[in-house]
This record gives structure tokens, C-alpha cells and sequence, in this order.
């Protein structure tokens, strides 16, 4: 008995260690799982369907006959909203990112987070919804238009939901900037703001740059306020001021209606791991610029 | 002399030039939120009744309130928790009180950075071909449960290592000087420890898996189905998903139902948002006592 315990103690610890370390790597599971699954469900449509005509195809029209799946128009619509989004982010994201990490007082530093912090957690699909009845209106009776529902109405929504990612991710990059540098920099005269702009900056340009990526990413991913706002037309356009549709606004909107198990049921799942190795790419850029500016 | 004095007003100007630009940026950044909130409130406010709170949708959800629609969300979000949380934190455990410094931890911390980066709809996609076709769970709240545990496991994750690790290691060489095991440690001095971070986690992950519509849209919403699930592999009414259908969906669905339903939907979302920040406080304050 005295043998024994000692021994059911080291089979306790080891069994212990083997579900911690399973639990461990679950996150590593996961990513081959979705990555499997998506390779599995998209099988019967790459069987079936030329690879050519999918990547390079001009038309999406599932139920037409013949159908077609070319993956441009989504591709274009997803880089038309997300670059737009983008580029009315960045300058609204970094410029709030100095504020905070700059020149706001403390007293309102702490006023802004639990601000950036509501905005984070809106849901989606309320954003859309302001979307379609707010802005849409404005932006078909400025641009004169026969409908507010474009790419242009998506990016100023996304724009807004990749700032809590940008603001957060480049004010902690502004932080980690050492006092040092700021002192010698107005030690020799600069001032504040010629310290901020030529040596913070540059400083923290690593993590903005990551900041910047991981916006994109949560953009390209945005679900459903692109379902709703950007009018879902799939044709292949290139102006910010026609309707578009996306890959992800594709995915929610055609899912429902198809026959589980058919081409356009795996044609589904197959530009899924396409916006899969999408943002996979782009997280994983980002990563190394988060790991180069920590140093 | 004269040169000097008037580069340093130029530079000077410019300063203020800037500081007004990004003080005028930020406050578009609060504009939108408060904006945003506000509208919301003013639009949806009257729209809550004591009703509209506890009565099933019905007359094809352009009557009745949406009570079966919170509880959906909430059984929802009641078999997230139950799913996300163990894992979360046994495998924050092991990141920070097991995992060497090799390429597997490399890999691991890699995997949970671009996990929290994969897409919702995705993530609907893999709830899709794995739980409800795979594993045979069908459009149901365990398949939806499942697929949300899996998006917000980054958050739990991450916020339960970060609470790990401001835990002191003197606690922990303490505890194993006094002849407890690594396991007897971590549960019994590091965890209580860890507590109000881990908390703070999962409540604001609970709060994003409470907000989201792709995840759920192929996996466990119901478009109509007034009743309260009777099991966990029935499928379910859920407030983000509703909200889509009556804005979208259903042909002139009557206004105070959409902007009701958006109001509650938020209000949710943000009492979790704040029940996050009170505990963090409380534990901060604490900390520094």
C-alpha cells in the first residue's frame, strides 16, 4: 500500500499533464480542423469545377445554367471595401492612437479607453443595420445616386469597427517607445510635437504597421455589415460608388438557400478557405511585425 | 537671433496645427460611439415594453415581443461558457506554468494570434462541416454553442495567461516548498489569484460571442420558431440573428420591433462591457491596497 500510493500520485501528475497539454494545443487542433474542413467540403467543387474559370472566372452566378463560379467580383469587392475601409482608417486610428498615447491628459486617457472599448463590442449587425438606415440615405443623396448600398457605404462602417484594433494595438506600440528617446529629442530642441512626429513615430512604426495589418484583417473577415450595407450585387466593378459583394457577404447570403452536398454547397466552403488563407496571411505578416517591435 | 525666434513660432504653430488635427480626429472617433448609442437609445427606447420583453414573437415576428429571442441568446451564450471556459483556462495553464520555451509553444502562441484573427464567417463554415454535419449535432444550440466557444478561445485564453502571469512566483515556490504538487499549486494559491482577470475575460469574450450573427447563422439560428428550444440539438431564436431577419427578411416588419430588438441586443453586449471594467477596477484598486 505504502508502494502504491507514491505511484497512483505519479499516474495522477502524468495523467493530469497529458489533458493540460491536450488543452495546450488545442489551438493548434482547431486551425488544422477548420483548415481540413474547408479542404474536405470544398473537395466535390475543385473535383468538378476548373480551377482556372474559379480564380480567374469574371462571373459569379451560382443558379444560372451553365453555372459559374469566377471568384473575382467577390475578390474585388472584398479589396474595394476593405481598402477603402482601410484608408479612412488609418488616419483616424493612428491619429487617435497619439492623442491618447501623446498628448491626452491622463484624465481623459481613462475616458477614451472604456469609449474604444463600447465601440469594440457593438455587434456587427447592429452597425449594419445603422448603416443601411442612416448613412445609406446620406450617401445616395450626396453622390446622387440610385441606391445608398455600395462599397463606399461599407468602408466608412468597417472603417469604424477595425479602430478599436488599430487604436489599441498602435498606442501600446507609441508606449513602449522608452522616455529616453523623448527626452533627448526635446533636450535638443525639438519640440513636442517635431518629438512625436520624427522620433516616436518612426520608433513605434514596427507596431503601427502590425496595427494597420490586423485592421485589414478584421475588415476582409467583417461579415455582416457588408451582408447589409453594401448592396450585394455580384458583379465585377471597380467604382466605390456601385454596389458590391464580398466573399464574406457571398458565404452568409447563399448558404441558406443551397443543397447541402451540392457544387454550389462546396463552392461555398471553397472561397471560405480562400478568405481562410487570406487572413491567415495577413495575421501572420502582422505577427512578425508585432514580434520586431517588441524587440 | 531674429531667425531663431521666428523657426521656433513656425515650429510652434505647426505643434498647435496638429494637436488641434488629432484632438478634432478623436473626437469623430467619440462622436460615432456616443452617436451611435444615443441613436440607438432615443429610437429604441420607447419600443421597450414590459411586453415587448416577455411575450414570444408572433403574426410572423411583426407582433408579440421578443422574450423566447433573449433566452435563446442566452442559452446560447450559457453553452459557450460551459465549453470555452475549462479549455480556455487549462490551456492558458499550460502555456504559463508547463510550456518550455521551444518550438511547440512557439507554435502554439503563432496558432492562437492568427485563431483570434480567422474570420466569424468561417468559423461558421467550420461549425457548419464539423458539428452539425460531421458530428451529426444538426443546426442546433450544442452546435452553435460549440462553434462560438471556439471563436472567443483566443480571448479566453490570452486574458487567462495575462492573469497568470502578473500571479508572483514567490506564491508559487512557497506552495511547492511546503510539499504541494505542481497541479495542488496552481489550483489552490495561483488560481484564486488569477481570478478577476480570468473573469474579465470570459465575461468580455461571453459578450462577443453574445453579438455575433455569422458564427450562428448556419449553425444553430432559427429564422422563426417562437418557442423555447426543447433540447440542446433544437435550434434556436437568437437577438443578432433576428435583428438581421426583421431588417432584411421580413417585408415591412414594423420599426419599433427593429430598433427594440437592436436597443436590447446592445444593452446586453454593453452590460457585459461594463460588469468586465468593474472588475477590473475592483481588482486593481485591490491590488494596490
Amino acid at each position: 500500500m505504502s508502494r502504491l500510493l507514491p505511484r497512483f500520485k505519479k499516474f495522477k501528475q502524468f495523467l493530469i499533464y497529458r489533458t493540460v497539454f491536450l488543452s495546450g494545443i488545442i489551438s493548434v487542433i482547431v486551425l488544422g480542423l477548420i483548415l481540413a474542413f474547408l479542404l474536405y467540403n470544398s473537395f466535390k467543387f475543385f473535383a468538378n469545377y476548373p480551377v482556372f474559370e474559379f480564380l480567374a472566372g469574371t462571373r459569379w452566378a451560382p443558379t444560372s445554367d451553365p453555372e459559374k463560379f469566377g471568384i473575382l467580383p467577390l475578390l474585388a469587392g472584398s479589396a474595394l471595401v476593405s481598402f477603402g475601409a482601410i484608408i479612412i482608417a488609418i488616419p483616424l486610428g493612428i491619429g487617435t492612437a497619439l492623442y491618447i498615447g501623446e498628448l491626452a491628459p491622463k484624465i481623459v486617457r481613462e475616458i477614451l479607453k472604456p469609449v474604444i472599448e463600447i465601440l469594440a463590442s457593438i455587434p456587427s449587425v447592429v452597425i449594419g443595420f445603422i448603416g443601411m438606415t442612416l448613412l445609406s440615405g446620406y450617401i445616395k443623396k450626396i453622390f446622387d445616386l440610385s441606391t445608398g448600398l455600395t462599397a463606399l457605404t461599407g468602408s466608412i462602417m468597417l472603417a469604424f469597427m477595425s479602430l478599436p484594433t488599430i487604436i489599441s494595438i498602435s498606442e501600446d506600440a507609441i508606449n513602449a517607445v522608452p522616455n529616453s528617446y523623448r527626452f533627448a529629442s526635446t533636450a535638443l530642441g525639438a519640440t513636442k510635437w517635431q518629438t512625436s512626429y520624427k522620433i516616436v513615430m518612426p520608433a513605434a512604426s514596427s507596431g503601427i504597421l502590425a496595427a494597420t495589418m490586423l485592421g485589414l484583417g478584421r475588415v476582409i473577415g467583417e461579415t455582416m455589415t457588408v451582408l447589409m450595407v453594401t448592396g450585394n450585387s455580384p458583379r465585377l466593378v471597380f467604382s466605390m460608388l456601385q454596389p458590391v459583394r464580398t466573399i464574406t457577404g457571398t458565404i452568409a447570403a447563399e448558404m441558406g438557400e443551397t443543397v447541402q452536398g451540392g457544387l454550389h454547397y462546396s463552392s461555398l466552403f471553397a472561397i471560405g478557405l480562400i478568405l481562410f488563407l487570406i487572413t491567415f496571411l495577413i495575421n501572420f505578416i502582422a505577427d512578425r511585425f508585432v514580434n520586431r517591435a517588441r524587440g | 537671433m531674429n531667425n531663431f525666434t521666428a523657426t521656433n513660432k513656425k515650429n510652434n504653430l505647426i505643434q498647435k496645427v496638429f494637436y488641434f488635427l488629432f484632438l478634432f480626429i478623436t473626437l469623430i472617433v467619440i462622436l460615432f460611439v456616443f452617436g451611435i448609442v444615443i441613436y440607438l437609445i432615443v429610437k429604441g427606447g420607447s419600443a421597450i415594453t414590459w411586453e415587448f420583453l416577455t411575450k414570444k414573437p408572433s403574426g410572423g415576428m411583426k407582433e408579440g415581443g421578443i422574450s423566447t429571442v433573449i433566452i435563446g441568446t442566452l442559452y446560447l451564450m450559457l453553452g459557450t461558457l460551459i465549453f470555452s471556459l475549462p479549455v480556455g483556462i487549462i490551456s492558458a495553464i499550460y502555456l504559463n506554468e508547463y510550456a518550455r520555451k521551444n518550438r511547440l509553444t512557439k507554435m502554439i502562441r503563432l496558432s492562437i494570434v492568427n485563431m483570434a484573427g480567422v474570420p466569424s464567417v468561417v468559423f461558421g463554415l467550420f461549425g457548419l462541416g464539423f458539428f452539425v454535419m460531421f458530428l451529426n449535432f444538426g443546426r442546433s444550440v450544442l452546435a452553435g454553442s460549440l462553434t462560438l466557444s471556439l471563436l472567443i478561445l483566443p480571448i479566453i485564453i490570452t486574458s487567462t495567461e495575462e492573469a497568470l502571469k502578473s500571479v508572483p512566483d514567490t506564491l508559487r515556490h512557497a506552495s511547492l516548498a511546503l510539499g504541494a504538487t505542481r497541479w495542488q499549486t496552481i489550483i489552490k494559491v495561483v488560481l484564486p489569484q488569477a481570478m478577476p482577470g480570468i473573469i474579465t475575460g470570459a465575461v468580455l469574450g461571453l459578450g462577443r460571442a453574445a453579438g455575433e450573427t455569422a458564427p450562428i447563422l448556419f449553425t444553430a439560428a432559427a429564422f422563426f420558431q417562437p418557442n423555447l428550444p426543447k433540447s440542446v440539438f433544437s435550434q434556436v431564436m437568437a437577438l443578432p440573428y433576428h435583428l438581421y431577419v426583421l431588417v432584411t427578411q421580413v417585408a415591412d416588419a414594423p420599426d419599433d420591433k427593429k430598433w427594440g430588438t437592436a436597443l436590447v441586443l446592445l444593452l446586453i453586449v454593453l452590460a457585459f462591457a461594463v460588469i468586465a471594467a468593474i472588475i477590473r477596477t475592483r481588482a486593481r484598486l485591490r491590488k494596490r491596497e
